[in-house]
């Protein structure tokens, strides 16, 4: 955005404190509207009151992210795309995280296609309390048969919500399928230096995003400037993937140079989303090293493109590792770094407890506790979690760093009246807190039983120790 | 013949191009058209060419066909370097016989004035380093690590020689973790004799690492560097939770390089490395650890903690311009890296662990060396060498150069799978 204070923010916004936008102050709006925590629409008067329409069409072009914001898809699974202010994530936060489209191709058989299809699009894996699922279908015109490639792609859109990305440097052969979905608002791939008449009439007419390849970056400009200048701007920038040798250094230095000069410099001609290729790791046959698997360099240069400014990357391998490794990756450089890592210290009832249910205990950092909660409930584990505020910090760290002693824990137990909900007075620790035990049955008089190192083996470890043998 | 054009034709015209300033034109009081000037054109062709059919007795032409552009708008592309002032400093890691050890080669990190591989901006003096652990011990590892060492485990000389000769380890780590009071409680001067052992099996430089008992370590560390004396090793480490002024008087008596280590705290960091230099060890004998944690497991705060000490490096904080270490292989501690599959019955399969633990650790790496990281502590050989390798190309090493240019930057698109796996 073109403005580095909520001061300045401010100087546009009606400064008469009405409360509207549920803040207190224009002021307050104002620092919200710089951290990019609330929309500028939250302010209606600004938009319904004639006396501000100028003001409110300057904040609007003001507060614009640096690179353009581009949605492909429709409905509930459509995605965004670039939107980005900031060169590292520390200086705000990057906002919409690299997507992972994963290829599927015309020549492959029905069959095939079908299952890769459905592979794709019911993939999901649970982090941090949400289910990570991947975001698009690239489908490459690999037969150059226009009709092949519409059949290829009406079968791709019956059997997936997912956006599209269709991929052919032939405008005939783009048309074709993009005919069959283009009230789908699919992703095209791509214009060139050659093609670029016939692909910019097709972007204008059906009205869809279109990707501009060039390796040469004063002819991907030159493309950018032509498009909107012909007055269509939705445009993603692919300077080319290069998988190895002196070509992929010069990927990674065009890819660094684009969003330089999109937000640092403010040149608004290639302030796009990216276009990363990691499936040209596919290509190289042999040449990765000794035996090293493709679908490994494959991630590889997924790694260098989520971090490296890719807004979309088109993938290949779709085996799980490779899914999981990249979705992880893109989910965790995406994370906004000011979002707490803690949860609300406390008592927390999994599925339908009774007092004689098994309490376990865990720390309040995020990461630690979304695992265990997710653990226990999908193995359907009735029973108590106890959250231990340890500042955020994981079991082994902060019982290495005394943010977890018994001391705390008891407080915690005596801050929730523990013994009104769970009869038994047993504990069950974490593995990684084994050392602690000891103490913690001397403070608490309850019985303290040491669980497994991972979570993930409590349905394991519960038949073989719950209920806990009666002394006597 | 020419046609006169009003005014307003050529307002709307223009609006029609979405132009909405004209540089270098001048108009005459009859609509005659200068364009010029030293900046150069910069109307679209497609609206002179329109101007020129209209001058010169053409049809008006509607906006849409107006906008069918002809040619395409030339550019050029420019970004400025980034200059930085700070500097990180360089660091040695092992002694020739020149020097007064007996290492074959020693390794340099550091000496960047530019963003990791930001080659652009000012050239990288040294390529990222690859360590792999050993330790003095057998410990339990994950199935896929576990079969390269089997042979080896009860050996830490074997074991060190195994990393280099066969996996092609530039350096070898030794962690003495058989001295924890918990495990083995091996003495320190016994641990010292492991270290003697590494450095007649290997002539690579050398990594010596404690047992992570902060009441130990620092007996156990001085040990192990009296015994390496005039190697020119890195201890790891000093931290705040011990007496790391022990640990440093050590490593400086006996000529080695001492390893910063602190917990995700930028602030600590500093705080630590100002002790340091208040003891008197010399700023290139000083490597830092800022700590590493695995993807999905807080790899995001290990990756901006470390890009944002080299980012104040190079903004000139001499607290912080140091090479940086990174234990990758904590990767392993992501129980996706290990477990048969996934508890959740929700989750998709998670596919065979043999192929996911060595990615855990490849990616974490390269992730981390690409937010600044010098030297990297790892375990697998696969993923060890993936990590060489990509860093290798984006650090322009020569040997590396020629690769991949049989690969056609648009060939992905109309591959027809190779054979692929499904």
């Amino acid at each position: 955005m073109k403005l580095s204070s909520p001061m300045e923010i401010w100087k546009y916004l009606p400064g008469t404190n009405c409360g509207i936008c549920d803040e207190k102050t224009c002021l307050a709006f104002a620092s919200l509207l710089k951290e990019r925590k609330k929309v500028v629409e939250a302010c209606t008067p600004l938009f319904t009151e004639e006396k501000y329409a100028e003001k409110s069409k300057q904040l609007v072009a003001l507060l614009a992210p640096e690179i353009r914001e581009i949605e492909f898809g429709v409905g509930a699974t459509a995605r965004r795309m670039g939107g980005e202010d900031v060169m590292h994530r520390h200086e705000l936060t990057f906002f919409n995280r690299t997507l992972l489209a994963y290829d599927v191709w015309d020549t492959l058989d029905e069959v095939t296609l079908r299952e890769r299809v459905q592979h794709l699009s019911s993939w999901r894996k649970f982090y941090v309390g949400e289910f990570l699922t991947i975001d698009a279908i690239a489908v490459r015109a690999v037969s150059g048969d226009p009709q092949r490639f519409a059949g290829c792609v009406k079968q791709v859109a019956a059997a997936t919500d997912l956006p599209l990305v269709l991929c052919s440097f032939e405008p005939k052969v783009l048309e074709a399928g993009l005919r069959e979905v283009a009230a789908t608002n699919p992703l095209l791939y791509a214009a060139t230096s050659t093609n670029w008449r016939a692909v910019l009439e097709l972007a204008r007419t059906y009205d869809v995003p279109v990707t501009l390849f060039s390796p040469d970056l004063d002819t991907l400009m030159s493309l950018a400037r032509t498009f909107s200048t012909a007055g269509h701007a939705k445009l993603v920038l692919d300077p080319g993937t290069a998988p190895l040798g002196a070509g992929l250094a010069e990927t990674f230095t065009k890819l660094v140079q684009l969003r330089r000069a999109g937000i640092a410099e403010g040149t608004k001609e290639v302030a796009y989303p990216l276009l990363v290729v990691p499936m040209t790791a596919w290509l190289l046959q042999d040449d990765t090293g000794a035996g090293l698997d493709a679908s490994y360099w494959e991630a590889v240069l997924a790694t260098i493109g989520i971090i490296k400014y890719a807004d979309i990357m088109i993938m290949h391998s779709i085996e799980p590792h490779a899914l999981i490794v990249e979705r992880t990756l893109a989910a965790n450089i995406y994370t906004d770094p000011r979002r707490p890592v803690s949860v609300e210290p406390g008592l927390r009832a999994i599925g339908t407890p009774t007092a004689e249910s098994p309490l376990f205990l865990t720390t309040n950092f995020a990461l630690t506790y979304y695992t265990v909660e997710s653990d226990l409930s999908s193995n359907k584990i009735d029973s108590y979690l106890l959250v231990v505020d340890t500042e955020g910090i994981g079991v082994e760290a902060s019982v290495a760093g005394g943010q977890l002693t018994a001391d705390r824990i008891k407080e915690t137990m005596d801050s929730i009246k523990v013994e009104t909900t769970v009869t038994n007075r047993t504990l069950v620790i974490p593995g990684l807190a084994a050392r602690l035990s000891g103490e913690l049955e001397d403070v608490t008089g309850w019985t303290v039983l040491v669980g497994p190192r991972d979570s993930g083996r409590l349905p394991g470890w519960l038949e073989e120790h719950w209920p806990p043998a009666r002394s006597a | 013949m020419e046609k006169k054009l009003t005014l307003a034709e050529l307002l709307r015209m223009l609006e029609d191009f979405e132009v909405i300033e004209l540089e270098d034109v001048t108009i005459h009081g009859d609509i005659g058209l200068e364009f010029g000037g030293t900046t150069g054109m910069s109307l679209p062709p497609a609206l002179t060419h329109a101007l020129q059919t209209l001058l010169s007795g053409g049809a008006v032409p509607r906006a849409f066909e107006a906008q069918r552009a002809q040619e395409l708008i030339p550019a050029s592309f420019k970004v400025a370097r980034a200059e930085w002032t700070g500097k990180v400093e360089e660091v040695t890691i092992g002694a020739t016989a020149a020097d007064g050890g007996t290492r074959e080669r020693t390794v340099t990190l550091g000496g960047e004035h530019a963003l990791p591989f930001y080659r652009f901006d000012a050239p990288m003096p040294h390529p990222p380093v690859i360590s792999l652990d050993c330790f003095d011990m057998p410990i339990s590892l994950a199935k896929a690590v576990r079969v390269y060492y089997e042979d080896v485990m009860e050996d830490p000389g074997a074991w060190a020689k195994k990393n280099v000769q066969e996996f092609g380890a530039e350096l070898v780590t030794i962690h003495l973790i058989s001295t924890d009071p918990m495990l083995k409680d091996t003495p320190a001067r016994e641990a010292a004799k492991t270290v003697e052992e590494v450095l007649q099996a290997v002539k690579v430089p050398l990594i010596i690492g404690g047992s992570g008992n902060p009441e130990k370590d620092p007996a156990v560390l001085e040990a192990a560097a009296e015994a390496a004396a005039g190697e020119r090793c890195l201890i790891a480490s000093a931290n705040l939770n011990m007496d790391y002024e022990r640990v440093a008087q050590a490593a400086m008596k006996y000529g080695h390089v001492i390893l910063s280590w602190t917990q995700l705290d930028i602030n600590a960091q500093k705080t630590l490395n100002r002790y340091l230099f208040k003891l008197g060890v010399p700023r290139e004998a000083i490597v830092i650890d800022p700590t590493t944690a695995a993807l999905g497991y807080g790899l995001d705060y290990a990756f901006t903690n470390i890009e944002r000490m080299r980012i104040a490096a190079l903004k000139g904080d001499t607290d912080l311009a140091f090479p940086i270490s990174c234990g990758i292989t904590n990767a392993w501690g992501a129980r996706e890296a290990w477990m048969k599959d996934s508890p959740l019955k929700e989750d998709s399969t998670w596919g065979p662990a043999a192929l996911r633990g060595p990615l855990y650790e490849l990616v974490t790496g390269s992730t981390l060396a690409l937010a600044g990281g010098d030297l990297f502590m790892m375990m697998h050989p696969t993923a060890a060498a993936a990590v060489k390798r990509v860093t290798q190309q984006l650090f322009g090493s020569a040997a590396e150069a020629g690769k991949g240019h049989g690969v056609a930057l648009e060939d992905w698109l109309t591959w027809d799978g190779g054979g692929a796996r499904q």
